[in-house]
Protein backbone atom coordinates (compact mmCIF):
# COMPACT_ATOMS: atom_id res chain seq x y z
CA UNK A 1 0.00 0.00 0.00
CA UNK A 2 1.18 3.78 -0.97
CA UNK A 3 2.26 5.63 2.28
CA UNK A 4 0.13 8.59 2.95
CA UNK A 5 2.27 12.08 3.04
CA UNK A 6 2.61 14.32 5.51
CA UNK A 7 4.51 17.34 4.37
CA UNK A 8 5.32 19.72 7.54
CA UNK A 9 6.20 23.24 6.67
CA UNK A 10 9.76 23.84 8.05
CA UNK A 11 9.32 27.66 6.76
CA UNK A 12 10.67 30.43 9.25
CA UNK A 13 6.76 31.78 9.87
CA UNK A 14 5.67 28.45 10.34
CA UNK A 15 8.40 27.11 12.74
CA UNK A 16 7.65 30.48 15.03
CA UNK A 17 4.43 30.48 15.48
CA UNK A 18 4.61 26.59 16.78
CA UNK A 19 5.67 24.60 13.71
CA UNK A 20 8.78 23.22 15.47
CA UNK A 21 6.71 21.36 18.31
CA UNK A 22 5.34 19.08 14.83
CA UNK A 23 8.39 17.90 14.37
CA UNK A 24 7.84 15.59 17.00
CA UNK A 25 4.50 14.12 14.98
CA UNK A 26 6.58 11.26 14.58
CA UNK A 27 7.39 10.24 17.89
CA UNK A 28 3.42 11.00 18.74
CA UNK A 29 2.11 8.58 15.86
CA UNK A 30 0.27 5.73 17.56
CA UNK A 31 2.05 2.82 16.33
CA UNK A 32 -0.87 1.41 14.34
CA UNK A 33 -0.43 4.63 11.93
CA UNK A 34 3.70 4.89 11.76
CA UNK A 35 4.23 2.58 9.16
CA UNK A 36 1.52 4.22 7.12
CA UNK A 37 2.91 7.55 6.92
CA UNK A 38 5.89 9.24 6.06
CA UNK A 39 6.58 12.48 7.40
CA UNK A 40 8.55 14.71 5.60
CA UNK A 41 9.67 18.33 6.70
CA UNK A 42 9.01 20.61 3.30
CA UNK A 43 10.59 24.18 2.81
CA UNK A 44 7.97 27.72 2.83
CA UNK A 45 4.75 25.36 1.06
CA UNK A 46 4.31 29.19 0.27
CA UNK A 47 0.72 29.14 2.03
CA UNK A 48 1.41 31.95 3.99
CA UNK A 49 1.73 34.60 1.64
CA UNK A 50 -2.18 33.80 0.01
CA UNK A 51 -4.66 35.95 1.72
CA UNK A 52 -7.21 34.22 3.24
CA UNK A 53 -5.51 30.87 3.92
CA UNK A 54 -5.85 30.95 7.56
CA UNK A 55 -2.95 30.70 10.36
CA UNK A 56 0.45 29.21 10.43
CA UNK A 57 1.77 26.70 10.93
CA UNK A 58 0.78 24.30 7.86
CA UNK A 59 0.43 20.68 7.50
CA UNK A 60 -0.40 19.18 4.19
CA UNK A 61 -1.86 15.58 4.80
CA UNK A 62 -2.34 13.98 1.67
CA UNK A 63 -3.84 17.01 -0.54
CA UNK A 64 -5.18 18.09 2.50
CA UNK A 65 -4.03 21.22 4.06
CA UNK A 66 -4.27 21.77 7.70
CA UNK A 67 -3.72 25.21 8.93
CA UNK A 68 -3.38 26.29 12.43
CA UNK A 69 -1.49 22.57 12.52
CA UNK A 70 -0.70 20.65 15.78
CA UNK A 71 0.19 17.62 16.32
CA UNK A 72 -3.33 16.55 17.68
CA UNK A 73 -5.09 18.10 14.62
CA UNK A 74 -2.54 16.19 12.14
CA UNK A 75 -3.13 12.73 13.85
CA UNK A 76 -6.95 13.10 13.60
CA UNK A 77 -6.48 14.51 9.87
CA UNK A 78 -3.98 11.11 9.29
CA UNK A 79 -6.66 8.63 11.24
CA UNK A 80 -9.51 10.48 9.07
CA UNK A 81 -7.17 9.43 6.05
CA UNK A 82 -6.27 6.23 6.74
CA UNK A 83 -9.20 5.23 9.31
CA UNK B 1 9.87 27.19 28.71
CA UNK B 2 8.56 28.48 25.36
CA UNK B 3 5.05 27.32 25.53
CA UNK B 4 2.99 27.39 22.38
CA UNK B 5 -0.33 29.22 23.05
CA UNK B 6 -2.39 31.84 21.34
CA UNK B 7 -0.32 34.55 23.92
CA UNK B 8 2.98 33.97 22.45
CA UNK B 9 1.33 33.78 18.95
CA UNK B 10 0.08 37.44 19.56
CA UNK B 11 2.84 38.45 20.58
CA UNK B 12 5.01 36.91 17.64
CA UNK B 13 2.39 37.88 15.35
CA UNK B 14 2.90 41.76 17.01
CA UNK B 15 6.86 41.49 16.63
CA UNK B 16 6.28 40.42 12.76
CA UNK B 17 4.35 43.63 12.28
CA UNK B 18 6.53 46.23 14.46
CA UNK B 19 9.61 45.24 12.68
CA UNK B 20 8.23 44.99 9.12
CA UNK B 21 7.33 48.71 9.52
CA UNK B 22 11.02 49.34 11.38
CA UNK B 23 12.26 47.83 8.08
CA UNK B 24 10.24 49.88 5.84
CA UNK B 25 11.01 52.84 8.03
CA UNK B 26 7.27 53.86 8.54
CA UNK B 27 6.72 52.77 11.83
CA UNK B 28 5.94 55.98 13.03
CA UNK B 29 3.49 56.74 10.52
CA UNK B 30 1.66 53.10 10.90
CA UNK B 31 2.34 51.67 14.19
CA UNK B 32 -1.19 53.23 16.15
CA UNK B 33 -3.07 51.12 13.03
CA UNK B 34 -1.37 47.33 14.15
CA UNK B 35 -4.27 46.99 17.41
CA UNK B 36 -7.19 47.87 14.18
CA UNK B 37 -5.14 45.52 11.60
CA UNK B 38 -5.01 42.77 14.13
CA UNK B 39 -8.43 42.90 15.50
CA UNK B 40 -10.28 44.78 12.58
CA UNK B 41 -14.05 45.56 12.80
CA UNK B 42 -16.53 42.65 13.17
CA UNK B 43 -13.40 40.74 14.11
CA UNK B 44 -14.72 37.36 15.73
CA UNK B 45 -12.34 35.05 17.49
CA UNK B 46 -11.77 38.00 20.33
CA UNK B 47 -8.99 37.04 23.04
CA UNK B 48 -10.75 38.89 25.60
CA UNK B 49 -13.83 40.32 26.60
CA UNK B 50 -14.40 42.59 23.46
CA UNK B 51 -12.25 43.69 20.72
CA UNK B 52 -11.80 47.11 22.49
CA UNK B 53 -9.97 45.81 25.13
CA UNK B 54 -8.14 43.18 23.17
CA UNK B 55 -6.83 46.91 20.78
CA UNK B 56 -6.09 48.25 24.36
CA UNK B 57 -3.74 45.32 25.53
CA UNK B 58 -2.33 45.56 22.00
CA UNK B 59 -1.58 48.99 22.24
CA UNK B 60 0.24 47.99 25.64
CA UNK B 61 2.32 45.01 24.28
CA UNK B 62 3.58 47.80 21.39
CA UNK B 63 4.79 49.89 24.21
CA UNK B 64 6.94 46.77 25.33
CA UNK B 65 8.28 46.10 22.20
CA UNK B 66 9.35 49.57 21.88
CA UNK B 67 11.09 49.71 25.16
CA UNK B 68 8.91 50.92 27.55
CA UNK B 69 7.94 49.33 30.31
CA UNK B 70 4.10 49.64 30.89
CA UNK B 71 4.84 51.31 34.43
CA UNK B 72 6.92 54.35 32.16
CA UNK B 73 2.98 55.25 31.06
CA UNK B 74 2.51 58.76 32.09
CA UNK B 75 -0.76 59.59 29.77
CA UNK B 76 -3.15 56.74 28.65
CA UNK B 77 -3.51 59.16 25.72
CA UNK B 78 0.18 59.01 24.16
CA UNK B 79 -0.03 57.39 21.26
CA UNK B 80 2.27 54.77 19.96
CA UNK B 81 3.29 57.03 17.17
CA UNK B 82 4.66 59.22 20.13
CA UNK B 83 6.09 56.56 22.04
CA UNK B 84 7.91 55.39 18.97
CA UNK B 85 9.84 58.84 17.84
CA UNK B 86 10.41 59.09 21.97
CA UNK B 87 12.12 55.54 21.46
CA UNK B 88 13.97 56.89 18.62
CA UNK B 89 15.27 60.11 20.84
CA UNK B 90 15.96 58.17 23.69
CA UNK B 91 19.41 57.37 24.61
CA UNK B 92 19.37 53.67 26.01
CA UNK B 93 16.12 51.76 26.88
CA UNK B 94 15.86 51.74 30.69
CA UNK B 95 17.46 48.83 33.34
CA UNK B 96 14.11 46.76 34.76
CA UNK B 97 13.61 43.97 31.39
CA UNK B 98 9.98 42.74 33.17
CA UNK B 99 6.58 45.14 33.59
CA UNK B 100 3.19 43.96 34.35
CA UNK B 101 0.15 45.31 31.87
CA UNK B 102 -2.12 45.89 34.95
CA UNK B 103 -5.47 46.27 32.47
CA UNK B 104 -4.48 42.96 30.99
CA UNK B 105 -3.78 41.29 34.27
CA UNK B 106 -7.02 39.34 35.47
CA UNK B 107 -6.17 39.52 39.12
CA UNK B 108 -6.13 36.39 39.53
CA UNK B 109 -8.12 34.39 42.93
CA UNK B 110 -6.79 36.44 45.93
CA UNK B 111 -7.37 33.10 47.92
CA UNK B 112 -6.34 30.07 46.62
CA UNK B 113 -8.92 27.82 47.82
CA UNK B 114 -12.93 27.85 46.36
CA UNK B 115 -15.98 25.90 47.73
CA UNK B 116 -17.31 23.92 44.50
CA UNK B 117 -21.18 23.44 44.56
CA UNK B 118 -20.33 19.99 45.20
CA UNK B 119 -20.55 20.87 48.73
CA UNK B 120 -23.43 18.84 50.74
CA UNK B 121 -23.36 21.07 53.48
CA UNK B 122 -22.41 17.93 55.54
CA UNK B 123 -24.00 17.48 59.22
CA UNK B 124 -19.63 16.68 60.04
CA UNK B 125 -18.80 20.02 58.61
CA UNK B 126 -15.02 19.75 59.24
CA UNK B 127 -14.22 22.40 57.26
CA UNK B 128 -15.45 24.93 59.36
CA UNK B 129 -14.65 23.03 62.53
CA UNK B 130 -10.79 22.76 61.52
CA UNK B 131 -10.30 26.47 60.33
CA UNK B 132 -8.01 28.03 62.65
CA UNK B 133 -9.43 31.84 61.20
CA UNK B 134 -12.69 30.93 61.87
CA UNK B 135 -12.86 32.41 58.08
CA UNK B 136 -15.83 29.65 56.82
CA UNK B 137 -19.39 30.20 57.34
CA UNK B 138 -22.85 28.37 55.76
CA UNK B 139 -25.32 30.24 53.82
CA UNK B 140 -27.98 28.32 51.93
CA UNK B 141 -26.36 24.79 53.24
CA UNK B 142 -22.91 25.38 51.57
CA UNK B 143 -19.82 26.77 53.16
CA UNK B 144 -18.01 30.09 52.43
CA UNK B 145 -14.40 31.17 52.15
CA UNK B 146 -14.08 34.34 53.66
CA UNK B 147 -11.04 36.04 51.51
CA UNK B 148 -10.29 38.20 54.24
CA UNK B 149 -9.94 36.15 56.98
CA UNK B 150 -8.40 33.08 55.15
CA UNK B 151 -4.54 32.63 55.32
CA UNK B 152 -4.39 29.75 52.11
CA UNK B 153 -3.29 26.80 55.10
CA UNK B 154 -5.33 24.41 53.46
CA UNK B 155 -7.24 22.49 55.95
CA UNK B 156 -10.77 23.06 54.42
CA UNK B 157 -9.79 21.20 51.42
CA UNK B 158 -7.59 18.52 53.58
CA UNK B 159 -10.75 17.68 55.45
CA UNK B 160 -13.35 17.71 53.32
CA UNK B 161 -15.00 14.46 53.10
CA UNK B 162 -16.33 14.84 49.14
CA UNK B 163 -13.38 16.82 47.51
CA UNK B 164 -15.74 19.87 47.24
CA UNK B 165 -12.72 22.14 48.03
CA UNK B 166 -10.52 22.86 45.24
CA UNK B 167 -7.42 24.46 44.95
CA UNK B 168 -7.05 27.31 42.45
CA UNK B 169 -3.22 28.56 41.61
CA UNK B 170 -2.25 31.66 40.55
CA UNK B 171 -0.05 30.88 37.74
CA UNK B 172 2.42 33.83 37.85
CA UNK B 173 2.96 33.50 41.67
CA UNK B 174 3.21 29.81 41.27
CA UNK B 175 6.15 29.98 38.85
CA UNK B 176 8.01 32.21 40.51
CA UNK B 177 10.89 30.70 42.48
CA UNK B 178 11.68 33.69 45.00
CA UNK B 179 8.54 35.11 45.60
CA UNK B 180 8.83 38.47 43.42
CA UNK B 181 5.74 38.74 41.87
CA UNK B 182 2.66 39.65 44.49
CA UNK B 183 -0.89 41.41 44.47
CA UNK B 184 -1.35 44.72 45.23
CA UNK B 185 -4.51 45.97 46.70
CA UNK B 186 -6.44 45.37 44.02
CA UNK B 187 -4.91 42.24 43.23
CA UNK B 188 -2.98 42.84 40.59
CA UNK B 189 0.24 41.61 40.35
CA UNK B 190 4.03 43.62 40.52
CA UNK B 191 7.17 42.81 40.25
CA UNK B 192 9.87 43.18 43.45
CA UNK B 193 12.92 44.38 41.06
CA UNK B 194 14.95 43.46 44.76
CA UNK B 195 13.82 40.07 44.79
CA UNK B 196 13.37 39.19 40.71
CA UNK B 197 15.92 37.52 39.15
CA UNK B 198 14.62 37.37 35.61
CA UNK B 199 14.41 34.05 35.12
CA UNK B 200 11.44 34.68 32.84
CA UNK B 201 8.82 31.97 34.71
CA UNK B 202 6.02 34.18 35.19
CA UNK B 203 6.33 35.43 31.40
CA UNK B 204 5.98 32.26 30.26
CA UNK B 205 3.14 31.41 32.71
CA UNK B 206 0.42 34.04 32.96
CA UNK B 207 -1.82 32.63 30.61
CA UNK B 208 -2.96 36.47 29.86
CA UNK B 209 0.13 37.36 28.77
CA UNK B 210 0.62 39.73 31.11
CA UNK B 211 3.89 39.98 32.00
CA UNK B 212 6.06 41.67 29.12
CA UNK B 213 9.60 42.19 28.59
CA UNK B 214 11.21 45.32 26.65
CA UNK B 215 12.72 45.16 23.51
CA UNK B 216 15.64 46.75 21.96
CA UNK B 217 14.26 46.35 18.68
CA UNK B 218 14.39 50.49 17.86
CA UNK B 219 18.07 50.45 19.22
CA UNK B 220 18.76 48.02 16.83
CA UNK B 221 17.61 49.61 13.54
CA UNK B 222 19.42 53.41 15.06
CA UNK B 223 22.37 51.01 15.19
CA UNK B 224 21.44 49.37 11.30
CA UNK B 225 21.29 52.41 9.99
CA UNK B 226 24.29 54.12 11.72
CA UNK B 227 27.91 54.62 10.36
CA UNK B 228 29.05 52.17 13.31
CA UNK B 229 29.43 48.82 12.28
CA UNK B 230 26.69 45.94 13.88
CA UNK B 231 28.20 43.25 15.70
CA UNK B 232 25.91 40.38 16.63
CA UNK B 233 27.17 37.45 19.60
CA UNK B 234 25.13 34.60 19.06
CA UNK B 235 24.50 32.31 21.97
CA UNK B 236 25.21 28.71 22.01
CA UNK B 237 21.46 27.71 22.65
CA UNK B 238 20.88 29.28 18.44
CA UNK B 239 22.25 26.48 17.53
CA UNK B 240 18.76 24.37 18.00
CA UNK B 241 16.33 27.21 17.16
CA UNK B 242 15.80 26.44 13.48
CA UNK B 243 15.86 23.41 11.22
CA UNK B 244 18.85 24.05 9.71
CA UNK B 245 22.74 24.00 10.39
CA UNK B 246 24.34 26.75 12.70
CA UNK B 247 26.72 27.92 9.77
CA UNK B 248 23.45 28.79 8.08
CA UNK B 249 21.51 30.22 11.32
CA UNK B 250 24.85 32.63 11.26
CA UNK B 251 24.65 33.24 7.60
CA UNK B 252 21.31 34.25 7.82
CA UNK B 253 21.27 36.59 10.94
CA UNK B 254 24.42 38.21 8.85
CA UNK B 255 21.64 39.20 6.13
CA UNK B 256 19.41 41.18 8.33
CA UNK B 257 22.31 43.53 8.28
CA UNK B 258 25.19 42.82 11.22
CA UNK B 259 27.83 43.46 9.39
CA UNK B 260 29.77 40.34 11.45
CA UNK B 261 28.13 37.47 13.23
CA UNK B 262 30.92 35.54 16.22
CA UNK B 263 29.68 32.76 17.95
CA UNK B 264 29.53 33.10 21.92
CA UNK B 265 31.08 29.98 22.10
CA UNK B 266 34.28 31.76 21.47
CA UNK B 267 33.68 33.47 24.78
CA UNK B 268 33.20 29.86 26.57
CA UNK B 269 36.16 28.90 25.45
CA UNK B 270 37.79 31.62 28.47
CA UNK B 271 35.05 30.36 30.61
CA UNK B 272 35.53 26.63 30.40
CA UNK B 273 39.56 27.11 30.96
CA UNK B 274 39.29 29.91 34.02
CA UNK B 275 37.04 27.63 35.81
CA UNK B 276 38.56 24.36 35.16
CA UNK B 277 41.65 26.68 36.88
CA UNK B 278 39.12 28.34 39.17
CA UNK B 279 37.96 24.95 40.39
CA UNK B 280 41.61 23.31 40.49
CA UNK B 281 43.14 25.92 42.64
CA UNK B 282 40.21 26.74 45.11
CA UNK B 283 38.61 22.94 45.59
CA UNK B 284 41.39 21.04 44.88
CA UNK B 285 44.63 22.66 45.99
CA UNK B 286 42.99 25.03 49.00
CA UNK B 287 40.22 22.61 49.95
CA UNK B 288 37.16 24.92 49.61
CA UNK B 289 34.48 22.06 49.94
CA UNK B 290 32.69 23.13 46.57
CA UNK B 291 32.52 25.53 44.14
CA UNK B 292 29.05 26.58 41.12
CA UNK B 293 29.48 27.65 37.99
CA UNK B 294 28.44 31.35 36.79
CA UNK B 295 27.14 31.68 33.68
CA UNK B 296 23.58 31.61 34.16
CA UNK B 297 22.37 35.06 34.99
CA UNK B 298 19.62 34.21 36.49
CA UNK B 299 21.28 31.94 39.01
CA UNK B 300 23.65 34.23 39.71
CA UNK B 301 21.58 37.15 40.62
CA UNK B 302 19.16 33.64 43.20
CA UNK B 303 22.80 33.76 44.59
CA UNK B 304 23.02 37.21 45.49
CA UNK B 305 20.31 38.51 45.96
CA UNK B 306 18.40 35.32 48.05
CA UNK B 307 21.45 33.04 49.40
CA UNK B 308 24.18 34.68 50.84
CA UNK B 309 25.35 31.15 52.44
CA UNK B 310 26.06 29.88 48.79
CA UNK B 311 27.10 33.12 46.98
CA UNK B 312 30.79 32.49 48.47
CA UNK B 313 31.15 29.45 46.06
CA UNK B 314 29.90 30.77 43.05
CA UNK B 315 32.72 30.69 40.74
CA UNK B 316 34.51 34.55 39.97
CA UNK B 317 34.77 33.36 36.42
CA UNK B 318 32.70 35.34 33.70
CA UNK B 319 30.10 34.07 31.25
CA UNK B 320 30.73 33.34 27.82
CA UNK B 321 28.61 36.72 26.61
CA UNK B 322 31.42 38.61 28.54
CA UNK B 323 34.50 36.92 27.27
CA UNK B 324 32.67 36.63 23.65
CA UNK B 325 32.19 40.43 23.99
CA UNK B 326 35.83 41.20 25.24
CA UNK B 327 36.79 39.94 22.23
CA UNK B 328 34.36 41.17 20.12
CA UNK B 329 35.03 44.87 21.11
CA UNK B 330 38.78 44.65 20.48
CA UNK B 331 38.18 43.34 16.93
CA UNK B 332 34.98 46.22 16.82
CA UNK B 333 35.79 49.05 19.17
CA UNK B 334 33.49 51.60 17.90
CA UNK B 335 30.46 48.65 17.19
CA UNK B 336 26.78 48.58 18.37
CA UNK B 337 27.50 45.18 20.24
CA UNK B 338 24.33 42.56 20.27
CA UNK B 339 23.87 39.78 22.11
CA UNK B 340 21.38 37.10 20.95
CA UNK B 341 19.95 34.92 23.24
CA UNK B 342 17.26 32.75 24.78
CA UNK B 343 15.97 34.55 28.20
CA UNK B 344 15.02 37.64 29.54
CA UNK B 345 18.21 37.34 32.72
CA UNK B 346 20.42 37.83 30.02
CA UNK B 347 19.27 41.14 28.35
CA UNK B 348 19.75 42.13 32.65
CA UNK B 349 23.06 40.60 32.31
CA UNK B 350 23.58 42.67 28.87
CA UNK B 351 22.48 45.89 30.48
CA UNK B 352 25.52 46.19 32.94
CA UNK B 353 27.68 44.16 30.63
CA UNK B 354 31.15 46.75 29.60
CA UNK B 355 31.11 45.86 26.02
CA UNK B 356 27.25 44.82 25.16
CA UNK B 357 25.22 47.42 23.35
CA UNK B 358 21.73 45.43 23.25
CA UNK B 359 20.11 41.95 23.38
CA UNK B 360 17.84 40.52 21.12
CA UNK B 361 16.60 37.48 21.84
CA UNK B 362 15.52 34.48 20.34
CA UNK B 363 12.20 35.41 19.56
CA UNK B 364 12.52 38.80 18.28
CA UNK B 365 15.58 36.92 15.85
CA UNK B 366 12.96 34.31 14.46
CA UNK B 367 10.28 37.38 13.75
CA UNK B 368 12.72 39.72 12.01
CA UNK B 369 13.79 36.86 9.67
CA UNK B 370 10.16 36.74 9.05
CA UNK B 371 9.16 39.96 8.48
CA UNK B 372 12.42 41.09 6.59
CA UNK B 373 12.14 38.10 4.08
CA UNK B 374 15.06 36.15 4.93
CA UNK B 375 12.93 33.17 4.21
CA UNK B 376 14.61 29.61 4.08
CA UNK B 377 18.24 29.04 5.11
CA UNK B 378 20.49 28.50 2.17
CA UNK B 379 23.63 27.16 1.98
CA UNK B 380 25.37 30.01 -0.45
CA UNK B 381 24.63 32.55 2.49
CA UNK B 382 26.24 30.23 5.25
CA UNK B 383 29.04 31.46 6.92
CA UNK B 384 32.42 29.27 7.96
CA UNK B 385 31.98 27.98 11.65
CA UNK B 386 35.49 29.18 13.53
CA UNK B 387 36.92 25.90 13.67
CA UNK B 388 39.43 27.09 17.00
CA UNK B 389 35.93 26.99 19.04
CA UNK B 390 35.84 23.82 21.21
CA UNK B 391 33.17 21.86 20.38
CA UNK B 392 32.77 21.44 24.31
CA UNK B 393 31.69 25.49 24.17
CA UNK B 394 28.79 24.83 21.64
CA UNK B 395 27.40 22.45 24.56
CA UNK B 396 26.60 25.22 26.95
CA UNK B 397 23.10 25.30 25.89
CA UNK B 398 21.80 22.49 27.09
CA UNK B 399 22.17 21.05 31.10
CA UNK B 400 25.41 19.61 31.87
CA UNK B 401 27.02 20.78 29.14
CA UNK B 402 29.07 23.31 30.91
CA UNK B 403 30.10 20.34 33.19
CA UNK B 404 30.92 18.40 30.74
CA UNK B 405 33.20 21.42 28.86
CA UNK B 406 35.12 22.30 32.80
CA UNK B 407 35.36 18.31 33.85
CA UNK B 408 37.09 18.13 29.88
CA UNK B 409 39.87 20.58 30.63
CA UNK B 410 41.22 19.52 33.86
CA UNK B 411 44.83 18.61 33.91
CA UNK B 412 45.20 14.38 33.54
CA UNK B 413 45.70 14.47 37.46
CA UNK B 414 42.35 15.87 38.46
CA UNK B 415 40.29 14.33 35.87
CA UNK B 416 38.87 11.67 38.45
CA UNK B 417 38.94 14.57 41.68
CA UNK B 418 35.51 16.05 40.27
CA UNK B 419 32.10 14.95 42.05
CA UNK B 420 30.04 16.71 39.28
CA UNK B 421 26.67 17.73 40.68
CA UNK B 422 23.74 19.53 38.16
CA UNK B 423 20.48 21.57 39.22
CA UNK B 424 18.49 21.25 36.18
CA UNK B 425 16.43 24.08 36.56
CA UNK B 426 15.34 26.37 39.30
CA UNK B 427 12.38 25.60 41.93
CA UNK B 428 11.64 25.77 45.38
CA UNK B 429 12.90 22.52 46.28
CA UNK B 430 16.29 22.99 44.21
CA UNK B 431 17.07 26.37 46.29
CA UNK B 432 16.25 23.79 49.18
CA UNK B 433 19.05 22.07 47.88
CA UNK B 434 21.67 24.37 47.34
CA UNK B 435 20.61 25.86 50.93
CA UNK B 436 21.83 22.69 52.03
CA UNK B 437 24.84 22.39 49.91
CA UNK B 438 26.34 25.38 51.80
CA UNK B 439 26.44 23.52 55.30
CA UNK B 440 27.43 20.04 53.84
CA UNK B 441 27.44 19.30 49.81
CA UNK B 442 27.59 15.82 48.31
CA UNK B 443 29.32 16.70 45.51
CA UNK B 444 32.76 19.18 44.84
CA UNK B 445 31.56 20.84 41.61
CA UNK B 446 28.18 22.26 41.12
CA UNK B 447 26.61 23.13 37.44
CA UNK B 448 23.25 25.29 38.18
CA UNK B 449 20.62 26.43 35.14
CA UNK B 450 18.01 28.25 35.91
CA UNK B 451 15.90 26.89 33.26
CA UNK B 452 15.09 23.32 33.13
CA UNK B 453 17.15 21.53 30.26
CA UNK B 454 19.13 24.69 30.24
CA UNK B 455 19.17 27.72 28.06
CA UNK B 456 17.54 26.15 24.94
CA UNK B 457 14.55 25.99 27.32
CA UNK B 458 15.38 29.64 27.51
CA UNK B 459 12.06 32.09 28.28
CA UNK B 460 12.25 33.40 24.50
CA UNK B 461 13.08 30.61 22.58
CA UNK B 462 11.26 29.24 19.59
CA UNK B 463 11.95 25.28 19.03
CA UNK B 464 10.86 22.86 21.34
CA UNK B 465 13.50 22.29 24.14
CA UNK B 466 13.94 18.75 23.26
CA UNK B 467 14.61 19.24 19.38
CA UNK B 468 17.35 22.32 19.77
CA UNK B 469 18.77 19.71 22.71
CA UNK B 470 19.45 17.06 19.91
CA UNK B 471 20.93 19.84 17.71
CA UNK B 472 22.80 21.48 20.43
CA UNK B 473 24.21 18.23 21.91
CA UNK B 474 25.03 16.48 18.11
CA UNK B 475 26.86 19.99 17.46
CA UNK B 476 29.46 19.40 20.70
CA UNK B 477 30.06 16.51 19.48
CA UNK B 478 31.72 17.18 16.62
Amino acid sequence: MEKLTVQICTGTLCYIMGGSELQLLGEYLPETLADKVEIRGATCLDICNQEGKGKAPYVLVGDELITGATVAKVVEAIKQKIG
Amino acid sequence: MAVTNNTMILRRELLTRIIKLLHENTLEENIDRIPYQMRPKGYEEVSRCCIYKDRAMLKYRAMGVLGFGIDEEEDEMTSLAEYTRMAFQREHVSENPLSVMTDACSACVKVNYVVTNMCRGCVARPCEVNCNKNAIHFVNGQAHIDPDKCVNCGLCMKNCPFHAIIYIPVPCEESCPVGAISKDEHGKEHIDPDKCIYCGRCLSACPFGAVVEKSHLVELFKAFRSDKPTVALVAPAVAGQFKTSLGNIMGAIKQLGFDDVIEVAKGADVTTTNEAAEFAEKVLEEGQPFMTTSCCPSYYMLAHKHLPEVAPFVSHTRSPMYYAAEIARKQYPDATIVFVGPCVAKRKEAYYDPNVDLMLSFEELGTMFVAMGIEGFSDEQAMTLDADIMPSSRGYAATAGVMGAVAGQLPEEYKDRIKPIVINGLDKQAIRDLKGYAKSCPGNMVEVMACEGGCVNGCNVIANPKIATRQVQALAKE
